[in-house]
C-alpha cells in the first residue's frame, strides 16, 4: 500500500507539452512498482505452471499437424440500452457481432496453422448469476472470456473464473475503478475507460481553446462517473467549468409524439444564464438530456461530451489507416455498420487470436503472457500498434472524436508529450495507479 | 553498424555507380490516390511532364515488362487500369477481384497477380487475353505481393493474419505461412532470389525471409532519437540489383532508412517529405524516387552519396511509382 500512496501523490496538473519532463524519478517508481506487482502475480504464474504440466504442454505438443481447438465465452447482459436517438439504438447482437467477425478472421489465419475458433454466447438475464454462468463455461473447458458485463457483475465473474484459472477481457466497461482500486490480474480490458475517453475529448478541445466549459451532469450514478471524469481532465489539460448544472432525470418516455415541440422550449431555458462559454460539456451516459443540446442551447455555442462531438473507441464512419476493409467486412456479414462495442470485442478476440497464433497454443498462461510481453502489437485500424499497460492489463488506445457523422479529430492531440507512449496521456498513469493485483 | 562500414559501403556503391553507363532519359509513374491522376515524371529534367487522369482511388502501379503500359489498381472502381506508354493514355482495363491495391508482373510477363483485400483472396490474370485465370484464397486483407526472380513463387502477404504466403505459381497452392510481425505490408525479393524482405507497417520491423526454407532469419528494428516507435511505419521496400543496399520507407516517421545488404543493418536515415510510402529505382539505380503522401511531393534519393537531392511536387495523396524499364 506504501506505493499506491506514495504514487497518489505524484498526480499533477498535465499541460501541453509537460508531460515530457515527469523524468527519472518516476522511472524508479515505475521499477518498484513492477518488482511488486510481479510478486503478487507470482501465485498464479506458480499455479498456472502446474496447470500446464497437467495439460497445457500436451496442447503445446500436440501444435503442428494436430488442430488447436480455442472455444471463447461471450458474456453479456440480456438487457437493452435505451437511445433519446433512434438511429442509435442498439442491434441485438451489438458487440457479439464484433467478436464473431474476428472469430472469422482468426479462423482465416487459423486455415494456415490447423487453428480453429468459436465463440459460446451466454446472455445474463438481471436475476441470473455470473459465477454460475462461468462455471457452466468452465465445465465446458472455456477458459478465455469476453465480457460485456457491468463492473460488479464482471468482478464476480472474474473471482469465480480466477479458480478455474480462466481469462477475461473486459468488452464493455469504461468504469476506472475496474483498472484501478479492483483490479483483477485475470482481466484485460480492451474497452476504453471513462478518463481515457475523457482526456482524448479534452485534449482536443483544450487544442481548439475552448477552455471555458459549460458542464452539465445527469443524475444517475454513472452520469456522474463519466462527469467526474471529464472534471478531472479539465484540470489536467488547463480547461475551466465557468458553470455547472445538474439536469435531473425525472422519468418519462424517451421520444414521444410531439415532445419535440416542448424539447425546444425547455432546453434554451435550462442553458440560459450561463457566463460566457467556449462549449457545452454534457455527461450523460444514461442518454436522458445531452442528445436534445445541440442547436438548442441558449447561446450558440457547440456541444461535446454525451452529445455533439463525443469521445469513442470506434466508429461507423471510420475510414483512416486501411479500417475501410473492416468497415467493408463488417458490413457483407451483418448488414449493419460497425458501433465502439462492436470494435472492442473484435479487438478482444482479435487478441486471443494474436495470443493463440503467435504461442502455437490454446493454454491460457501462455497467452496471457505473449499478451503482456514486448511483442505483442494489435493492429486494429487506429494508425499505430496497440499494447497492454503492464500494470493494470489496460489496452492503450487512440481515441476517436466523432460528429455522430465524421471522425473530426483523433487524440492523443499533437503535443501532448510522455516519456513512455503518448497514448499514456490519456487516462490514469503507471505513477496515479492505484491497480495492485490480487 | 559502424561508421566505418557505413561509409566503405557508400564509397563501394559510388564505383559501381561510376563505371555504370551515364543516365539515360526515364520516365517515373506516380499514382495520386486522391487526385485520381498518375503523374508522369521526367527523371532526366527531374520534372512532371504529364498527368493522367485514371480512375478512382489509383494505388498499386506497376511497369510491364515489356514497357509497353503501365497497370494501375484504381481500388474504388474495383479493376485495374492500363497506361500506354507512349501515348500516355489510358487504354484498357483488366480484370481483378474488388478493391485492388497491390500487383506483381511474373517475370516473363505474362501474368498479373493482384492482392485483392476485400475477399482475401489473390487474383490470377492473363495478361494477353486480359481475363482473371483463378484465385487463390490467402490470409485476412492481402496486400504487398513479390515475385521470386525464378518465377516460380508468388508471395502474399496479409494485414490481419500477419502472414507471407509463398504460393507455387504452376500448383496454385500455398506451400507455406510465414508470420512476421503485424500488419506486413510489402514483400521484395533480392534479384539472386536468396532473401525475401517483409515490412511490418504496425509491428514496426522488417523481415528477412529464407525463401528456401521459409523462415525469419532477422528482423530489422528502427531506432530514431527523437521519434517514437509507434511512429516507426515500414512500409515500401527497394533493393538495388547487387543486393548491396535496400531502402525502406518508414510512413510517418518521414524517413528512408537505408540498409546494408549483407549485414541488415541500418546505415542511415534519409530525411523526406511526410509520410513517405513506395519507391523506385530510375533504370541506372542512380535516384531512387519515394512518394510521400501528406506533403504531396516525390523526393529524389541521390543513391551513390545516399542524400536527398530534391523534391518534386505531384498529385494528391502520391503513394507508388513505376518506373521505365532498362
Amino acid at each position: 500500500m506504501g506505493l499506491s500512496s506514495r504514487a497518489s501523490n505524484v498526480r499533477k496538473n498535465y499541460s501541453l507539452k509537460t508531460l515530457a519532463a515527469a523524468g527519472s524519478n518516476s522511472h524508479h517508481l515505475r521499477h518498484k512498482a513492477l518488482i511488486r506487482r510481479g510478486n503478487d502475480l507470482a501465485s498464479w504464474r506458480v499455479g498456472s505452471l502446474i496447470l500446464c504440466a497437467f495439460f497445457g504442454c500436451c496442447i503445446s505438443g500436440a501444435f503442428g499437424q494436430e488442430a488447436t481447438k480455442v472455444k471463447i465465452g461471450f458474456l453479456r447482459t440480456a438487457e437493452q440500452r435505451t437511445t433519446i436517438s433512434l438511429i442509435e439504438q442498439p442491434a441485438p447482437n451489438d458487440g457479439l457481432a464484433g467478436a464473431e467477425l474476428a472469430i472469422d478472421d482468426n479462423n482465416t489465419t487459423g486455415r494456415f496453422l490447423n487453428q480453429t475458433f468459436s465463440i459460446d454466447d451466454v446472455k445474463l438475464k438481471p436475476q441470473d448469476d455470473a459465477a454460475a454462468a462461468v462455471n457452466a463455461l468452465a465445465d465446458q473447458g472455456v477458459s478465455l472470456v469476453i465480457a460485456d458485463l457491468p463492473p460488479d457483475q464482471l468482478l464476480k465473474a472474474a473471482d469465480t473464473g480466477r479458480t478455474r484459472r480462466m481469462l477475461f477481457f473486459n468488452s464493455g466497461a469504461t468504469d476506472d475503478r475496474l483498472r484501478e482500486e479492483d483490479c483483477r490480474a485475470n482481466v484485460i480490458h480492451v474497452a476504453p475507460t471513462r478518463s481515457m475517453l475523457a482526456d482524448g475529448l479534452a485534449q482536443y478541445l483544450v487544442w481548439k481553446t475552448w477552455r471555458k466549459w459549460f458542464f452539465v451532469v445527469g443524475s444517475h450514478a454513472k452520469d456522474k462517473l463519466w462527469g467526474d471524469a471529464l472534471k478531472r481532465s479539465a484540470t489536467r489539460f488547463g480547461a475551466k467549468i465557468v458553470d455547472e448544472r445538474a439536469f435531473v432525470d425525472t422519468g418519462g418516455a424517451r421520444q414521444t409524439d410531439s415532445g419535440i415541440a416542448q424539447i425546444q422550449r425547455q432546453i434554451p431555458t435550462f442553458t440560459q444564464g450561463a457566463p460566457d462559454y467556449d462549449v457545452l460539456v454534457a455527461a450523460d451516459e444514461s442518454e436522458v438530456f445531452a442528445a436534445y443540446f445541440p442547436y438548442r442551447t441558449y447561446a450558440p455555442r457547440p456541444v461535446a461530451g454525451s452529445a455533439g462531438l463525443v469521445p469513442t473507441s470506434w466508429d461507423p464512419s471510420m475510414e483512416q489507416w486501411g479500417a475501410t476493409q473492416l468497415q467493408n467486412r463488417f458490413m457483407k456479414k451483418f448488414s449493419r455498420r460497425m458501433t465502439a462495442l462492436d470494435m472492442q470485442a473484435w479487438s478482444a478476440a482479435r487478441m486471443i487470436g494474436e495470443g493463440v497464433t503467435r504461442t502455437k497454443s490454446g493454454d491460457v498462461q501462455a497467452i496471457r503472457t505473449y499478451l503482456l510481453s514486448p511483442d505483442f502489437a494489435l493492429a486494429a485500424f487506429k494508425g499505430q500498434k496497440l499494447t497492454l499497460r503492464p500494470w493494470n492489463l489496460q489496452l492503450r488506445q487512440p481515441i476517436l472524436l466523432s460528429d455522430g457523422r465524421n471522425i473530426t479529430s483523433i487524440s492523443p492531440q499533437e503535443g501532448f508529450l510522455h516519456q513512455v507512449s503518448e497514448l499514456d496521456t490519456l487516462g490514469y498513469d503507471q505513477p496515479e495507479t492505484k491497480c495492485a493485483f490480487k | 553498424m559502424t561508421r566505418r562500414t557505413g561509409c566503405g559501403m557508400v564509397l563501394a556503391m559510388a564505383l559501381f555507380w561510376l563505371s555504370a553507363h551515364a543516365a539515360f532519359a526515364a520516365e517515373a509513374y506516380i499514382s495520386n490516390e486522391k487526385s485520381n491522376t498518375v503523374s508522369v515524371l521526367d527523371t532526366d529534367k527531374m520534372e512532371v511532364t504529364k498527368t493522367i487522369k485514371v480512375g478512382q482511388r489509383p494505388r498499386g502501379i506497376v511497369m510491364s515488362k515489356d514497357g509497353k503500359f503501365v497497370a494501375v489498381a484504381v481500388g474504388d472502381d474495383d479493376t485495374i487500369q492500363t497506361i500506354d506508354t507512349a501515348s500516355k493514355e489510358v487504354t484498357g482495363t483488366l480484370p481483378s477481384g474488388p478493391d485492388p491495391e497491390l500487383l506483381a508482373f511474373s517475370p516473363d510477363g505474362k501474368t498479373l497477380y493482384v492482392a485483392n483485400e476485400n475477399d482475401n483472396t489473390v487474383t490470377i490474370i492473363d495478361v494477353q487475353s486480359r481475363a482473371a485465370m483463378g484465385e487463390v484464397p490467402v490470409g485476412v486483407e492481402p496486400e504487398g505481393m513479390g515475385i521470386s526472380p525464378d518465377g516460380k513463387t508468388v508471395v502474399c502477404t496479409s494485414e490481419t493474419s500477419n502472414m507471407a504466403h509463398f504460393i507455387d505459381i504452376q500448383s496454385r497452392d500455398i506451400v507455406a505461412n510465414v508470420l512476421v510481425d503485424s500488419r506486413p505490408r510489402f514483400a521484395e525479393f533480392k534479384s539472386d532470389g536468396s532473401e525475401l524482405w517483409v515490412s511490418a507497417e504496425v509491428g514496426g520491423t522488417v523481415s528477412i525471409i529464407d525463401p528456401v526454407k521459409h523462415v525469419v532469419t532477422k528482423k530489422i528494428n528502427f531506432d530514431i532519437p527523437g521519434l517514437r516507435r509507434e511512429a516507426i511505419q515500414p512500409v515500401g521496400i527497394n533493393i538495388t540489383k547487387d543486393g548491396k543496399a535496400g531502402f525502406v520507407m518508414l510512413g510517418p516517421a518521414n524517413r528512408v532508412a537505408v540498409i546494408d545488404g549483407n549485414t541488415h543493418e541500418v546505415v542511415k536515415y534519409l530525411l523526406v517529405g511526410q509520410r513517405v510510402w513506395h519507391g523506385a529505382f530510375t533504370p541506372d539505380e542512380k535516384y531512387l524516387l519515394v512518394t510521400n503522401g501528406i506533403s504531396n511531393d516525390v523526393s529524389v534519393i541521390d543513391v551513390p552519396s545516399l542524400k536527398v537531392t530534391k523534391s518534386i511536387q505531384v498529385g494528391e495523396l502520391p503513394w507508388g511509382v513505376a518506373m521505365t524499364r532498362q
